[in-house]
């Protein structure tokens, strides 16, 4: 008997064992890969580790001692590796401008030099002399770095090391932040104006009118989100549908600014997002046995009365689930706020893409996708403690 | 008057869902070169333009390539997965059904930044390989829903019937199982081919210049210069995801009828 059961447990691990594979492999590691990208800063210590060891005890203060230069000689010779050279640089540079011309010129004297350890760097460049370059090649030894992670809070370490609010002009992550908030909330609200009552209207129908009804809110889910985005795009500009029908029956004189603006964003988004509000509800309504309201009529409440205190308070469990849903996909959106947006409508994701393609900045694109990770994993985590099961509609 | 208000809401979110698709498909045959109203005449000119022109023509190849390879690993992996979670033999089945189902939850962007960093080290970036794998991991999830789904369908005691008249364990399963499961792992199919076909976020990281997809090629095509084309990709688009609609429903059609037949009692 035990025999029997190890043998189908070993058989059940058997075929799920390449899909676990393939998920550990190309699902978890990746978003490994974006969390230590975020804390991670070893491209200079790798390179120059000879330096790293003596430089720590430096104490910021001149130049380091002869031995440390005569580490930062050797290593410099002992660099072979073009590609992690190059990195090691870019970071260097971007710690205290003008590193990139000044190891430009002092690489290759170093290397062209017949005796290496006789190389003196104050002769090969006299920017050598300034304390501002050893102390952004001591800040750069650390392997990890907090720098990215407050970057994304739009915070930073000063000089002394204490962590201090950056300055108001440098960036605007919070901003962006409250900003996504604040989009997905006004999504989700939309939704839920719209989805409650249309659910409802759908359970109490019957025949080929829940049919319409039910369809209007499944075609959309089998549209592709791009032709959705682009239909949008077309009925929302300036000479777009809705402008002209409203110009047409006198309602206004100048289009109406629909588009690359909040409104336009928030409308394509309640469009796309509708049936993940709708599909909860009514599923939780039609759960509902029938006759709660005839029974709570009968007992002499009105139909106002009756909706408000029996079916109201019943579909709230749809509401809920479906409003956290909404919300989960809404805060993590990135085609419909790129192409129907502004530049002030774009969202969390818009500039963890842009760090990550425009700049090739990972870190800092790593700690903001962890910032997004971390919230949306909270949220599915309420989710499925809130709805019966932890499928999403739709799929 | 509240039947009269409840008809004028139905009716307006109906034409609010619908209104955009509709939209847009007739411009597929306008003759301007603006994706606009009111469309001067018919032509087919953007049609052809999207089967002739190359950056389109190449991309709805790339598309077809990277969704079929891309269905062809998720299905094989997540029946599997679902044939080996289905007896609930397995210590900690909810667990490994919540991972494999995460990659519809973590949002777009987050993964795609992993997979960028996590392809660029393996040499995969803008590679086939790279971009089918990447699909591949947000199609299991649909995968593995629809074929659990048609597993929990079969009754156990058919199969239990098929190993009491004498079947070895092999036989009940390729004879028995598997011919019930199938339209769950078409379906499967179905759903991994249409994720692939809409997936742009995960394909602007990890794709080079030739892997670009035709769902790539419309989010450029509407953020630099949005012309009919898109309308006519649209089109095309649709069309292709009705037919894997309709296709899908059919099966789950079928699957329904040939359950109420297998277990009569039910009825």
């Amino acid at each position: 008997m035990k025999a029997a059961i190890l043998r189908e447990r070993s058989g059940a691990l058997l075929l799920v064992s390449p899909v676990l594979v393939f998920m550990a492999v190309f699902f978890l590691w990746p978003l490994w890969a974006m969390v230590t990208a975020a804390f991670v800063d070893d491209a200079v210590s790798k390179v120059l580790p000879r330096t790293a060891a003596i430089i720590v005890s430096w104490d910021g203060q001149g130049i380091p001692s002869e031995a440390a230069q005569k580490a930062f000689v050797q290593d410099l010779t002992a660099a072979t590796d073009e590609q992690a050279l190059g990195e090691a640089v870019r970071r260097l540079n971007s710690a205290a401008s003008g590193f990139r011309t000044l190891l430009g010129r002092t690489i290759p004297a170093v290397k062209a030099a017949s005796e290496p350890a006789q190389v003196d760097l104050l002769t090969v460049d006299p920017r050598w002399k300034d304390t501002r370059f050893w102390v952004a090649l001591k800040e750069a030894m650390p392997p990890y770095t907090d720098r990215n992670i407050l970057a994304a809070v739009d915070m930073k370490r000063d000089g002394s090391g204490s962590i201090v609010l950056e300055g108001a002009d440098a960036s605007a992550h919070r901003l962006i932040m409250l900003r996504t908030l604040l989009v997905a909330a006004m999504v989700t609200i939309a939704c839920a104006a719209i989805g409650l009552p249309y659910a409802m209207l759908a359970a109490s129908l019957t025949g080929w009118k829940r049919s319409v009804l039910l369809l209007a809110v499944v075609l959309p889910l089998w549209t592709s989100l791009l032709v959705r985005t682009a239909a949008w795009f077309i009925l929302l500009q300036n000479e777009g549908l809705i402008n002209r029908a409203l110009q047409a029956i006198g309602l206004i004189d100048s289009p109406l600014p629909l588009i690359f603006n909040r409104l336009g964003v928030v409308i394509a988004m309640t469009h796309v997002l509708l049936p993940f509000m709708v599909l909860p509800i009514y599923s939780v309504i039609l759960g509902i046995p029938g006759n709660l309201m005839s029974a709570a009529q009968s007992m002499g409440a009105g139909p106002v009365r009756a909706f408000w205190r029996v079916l109201l308070p019943l579909s709230l469990p749809g509401l809920l689930s479906g409003s956290l849903l909404v919300f989960m996909v809404a805060i993590g959106y990135y085609i419909t706020p790129a192409l129907l947006g502004g530049a002030n409508d774009q969202m969390i994701s818009s500039v963890i893409a842009f760090y990550a393609t425009g700049t090739a900045n990972w870190g800092l694109a790593g700690a903001l996708g962890l910032i997004l990770l971390v919230v949306t994993t909270m949220l599915y985590t309420i989710y499925g403690r809130f709805s019966t099961s932890s499928r999403l509609p739709g799929a | 008057m509240f039947r009269a208000l409840q008809f004028t809401f139905g009716a307006a979110i109906v034409i609010f869902l619908l209104m955009p698709i509709f939209a847009i498909l007739p411009l597929a045959f306008t003759s301007s070169v603006f994706l606009n109203y009111p469309i001067p005449a018919y032509s087919m000119r953007w049609l052809h333009e999207l089967t002739t022109a190359d950056v389109w023509r190449t991309s709805i190849v790339n598309s077809l390539i990277i969704g079929g390879g891309a269905t062809v690993f998720a299905t094989v992996l997540g029946t599997l997965a679902s044939l080996g979670m289905r007896k609930g033999a397995l210590p900690m089945v909810g667990l490994l059904r919540t991972l494999f189902l995460l990659p519809m939850v973590v949002p777009a962007v987050v993964l795609g930044v992993g997979m960028q960093i996590f392809l660029v080290r393996l040499g995969l970036a803008s590679t086939y390989l790279g971009v089918i794998i990447a699909h591949a991991v947000l199609c299991i999830p649909f995968v593995i829903v629809s074929v659990s789904a048609a597993l929990q369908g079969i009754d156990p005691s058919i199969e239990r019937a098929a190993s009491s008249l004498g079947a070895p364990p092999v036989t009940v399963f390729r004879r028995v199982t598997l011919p019930l499961a199938v339209p769950g792992v078409v379906s499967g199919a179905i759903f991994a081919f249409a994720t692939s076909l809409d997936e742009v976020v995960l394909t602007l990281f990890v794709a080079g210049p030739n892997q670009r997809t035709l769902a790539r090629q419309m989010f450029s095509s509407i953020r630099e210069n949005i012309n009919p084309t898109v309308a006519a990709a649209a089109l095309l688009l649709i069309i292709g995801t009705l037919c894997l609609g309709g296709l899908a429903a059919l099966l789950r059609w079928r699957q329904k009828r040939s359950a109420l037949k297998t277990a009569p009692s039910a009825i």
